[in-house]
């Protein structure tokens, strides 16, 4: 069975890397535009050096500090990932939790909805009062950066099981945990990874954020001391760092999504 | 005793009375269709002999044991084949083992040497997308026959296929059944459906819903395949018009 198919497998990979070159033309050409303007305008003597450094000296900037920005980015992504984990275990129990008892949905739900617009950067200072100046006060912004997006998508994926499904398997004297594992959980896969792609820029965007605020490591502390000190070539450097983590992180959701949902790939290649 | 038997089934929702007094009984071996128009009630008589609705009156036996209200005894199949797409046919076929407690192994096991029967070698370890409308319900079917004890309801299974698809998923269908033993209760809307594949057939019909007419098809099986050109089919379509008060 699985030799037989690795031969058009093959060719689907072959054709759908063409693909992707085809269908990312568009997006490197804008982005490499947007480069060579930056660079025209910097170099050229439009803007001075000291409002917006060019891109030679930022990448400059990011090989020179490289040993530094590393150490000071484990920090941030282990604050970004804790809290993520923390995030989605937490979703994961509340959405099943209002899922089962109606009630519990109707009461939480408005309250998801409020947390969702407390601007983070207002209540990062809190946390810093209250937790002082170590990983927690990071950590919970993440937390609280990342449960919402998570949560909502399990909520919507948990609804979106087929009624005459969850009907079938009651006909079949299924239990309540088996129309859990067999029916909502996995209606709510894809909804989950959705979440889950939001809330990973939102992690890092989020642990660096209450770096801002105080602490002694990490890519927003070391942003603010750069910033002091009005070396803008590195303070977009680490700019830089944050979006190249952010979109491994973004990738890596991918991938976990295509391993898990395999049946997703065999439906795309028909 | 009749295999599965349902006596006096009344179901009444918000006041209103849906089905009154419905007697119905189904043989080993038999097919009986239950054909009527739209809103007779027939979806609600199958949610009671499914076990998922409780009747206000009447009880539902099978081989004489008594299984009002108990799901898991007798399964059904609808018209939406309800394959899900992300488990591997096997899996999907295999599910009401694996909801009996059986584990996904010995599940698995139980289904994989009766693939050939349904027409669905090398479908295995395929998702549900990659099979075509008629493979999807005779793996509907297969799960079905796998989840009941010899019953099976089936609810207008194939009113979405083709007619072409659909004569031969009949004879098909036909065929299979007598292989695997299986009883079968069919509700349909299709009066030709009904004559080509029942030995009896019920009509269902007014408000409240009600049994009002019992036609047996005594044409001996496997019927020709030109049964549907022949006066006798004619006959009997001509009367069940005239029983269903159709113009």
């Amino acid at each position: 069975m699985e030799t037989k198919h690795t031969d058009t497998q093959k060719k689907s990979r072959e054709s759908r890397g063409r693909n992707a070159i085809r269908t990312g033309l568009p997006a490197l050409t804008a982005l490499a535009l947007l480069v060579l303007v930056w660079f025209a305008v910097t170099t050229g003597g439009l803007v001075p050096s000291y409002m917006l450094p060019s891109p030679q000296s930022v990448v400059q900037a990011f090989i020179n500090d490289f040993g530094t920005l590393m150490t000071h980015a484990a920090v941030t992504l282990q604050e970004a990932i804790y809290g993520l984990f923390i995030g989605i275990a937490l979703s994961f129990v509340t959405a099943t939790l209002m899922d089962r008892y109606p009630a519990l949905y109707r009461a939480l739900y408005p309250i998801l909805i409020i947390t969702q617009t407390i601007p983070t950067i207002a209540i990062a200072p809190l946390l810093v009062l209250w937790m002082g100046f170590g990983m927690a006060p990071k950590i919970t912004l993440v937390v609280i950066c990342t449960f919402f997006p998570i949560t909502v998508g399990l909520l919507d994926g948990y609804a979106s099981a087929d009624p005459d499904a969850l009907r079938l398997l009651r006909s079949m004297g299924a239990t309540r945990r088996q129309i859990f594992f067999h029916i909502k959980l996995p209606s709510s896969l894809g909804y989950f990874f959705a979440g889950l792609r939001v809330s990973v820029s939102y992690a890092m965007v989020g642990a660096v954020i209450s770096e801002w605020l105080g602490g002694f490591e990490g890519l927003g502390v070391y942003m603010t001391r750069v910033k002091k000190a009005y070396s803008f070539d590195k303070m977009f450097a680490v700019i830089l760092l944050i979006i190249i983590v952010s979109l491994l992180l973004m990738w890596l959701v991918s991938l976990l999504r295509r391993l898990a949902m395999p049946w997703e790939q065999v439906e795309k290649e028909k | 005793m009749s295999l599965l038997e349902a006596q006096h089934i009344t179901k009444i929702y918000d006041g209103r009375t849906v089905i009154e007094d419905i007697n119905i009984h189904l043989e080993e071996g038999e097919l009986v269709c239950l054909l009527g128009v739209s809103g007779a009630g027939k979806t609600t008589l199958f949610n009671i002999l499914s076990g998922l609705t409780v009747p206000e009156q009447g009880q539902v036996t099978l081989a004489g044991k008594d299984i009002t209200g108990q799901p898991g005894k007798i399964s059904y199949m609808l018209q939406k084949d309800l394959l899900l797409p992300y488990k591997k046919i096997i899996d999907n076929v295999s599910l009401p083992l694996v909801i009996r407690g059986m584990s996904r192994k010995e599940a698995r096991a139980r289904a994989l040497p009766h693939f050939e029967e349904f027409g669905l070698t090398g479908t295995e370890y395929q998702y549900p997308s990659q099979l075509s409308g008629g493979m999807r319900q005779r793996a509907a079917l297969f799960r079905t026959w796998l989840a009941s004890d010899g019953v099976a309801l089936l609810d207008e299974p194939f009113s979405a296929l083709d007619t072409i698809t659909k004569s031969a998923i009949h004879k098909w269908y036909l065929d299979v059944m007598e292989r695997i033993h299986l009883s079968t209760l069919f509700i349909t809307h299709d009066i030709d459906e009904a004559i080509l594949i029942s030995d009896r057939i019920y009509i269902i019909g007014g408000k409240p819903g009600r049994i009002t007419d019992e036609v047996p098809i005594p044409v001996p099986k496997p019927r020709p395949d030109d049964f549907y050109l022949t006066e006798e089919f004619l006959n009997y379509k001509r009367n069940l018009i005239g029983r269903l008060g159709l113009p």
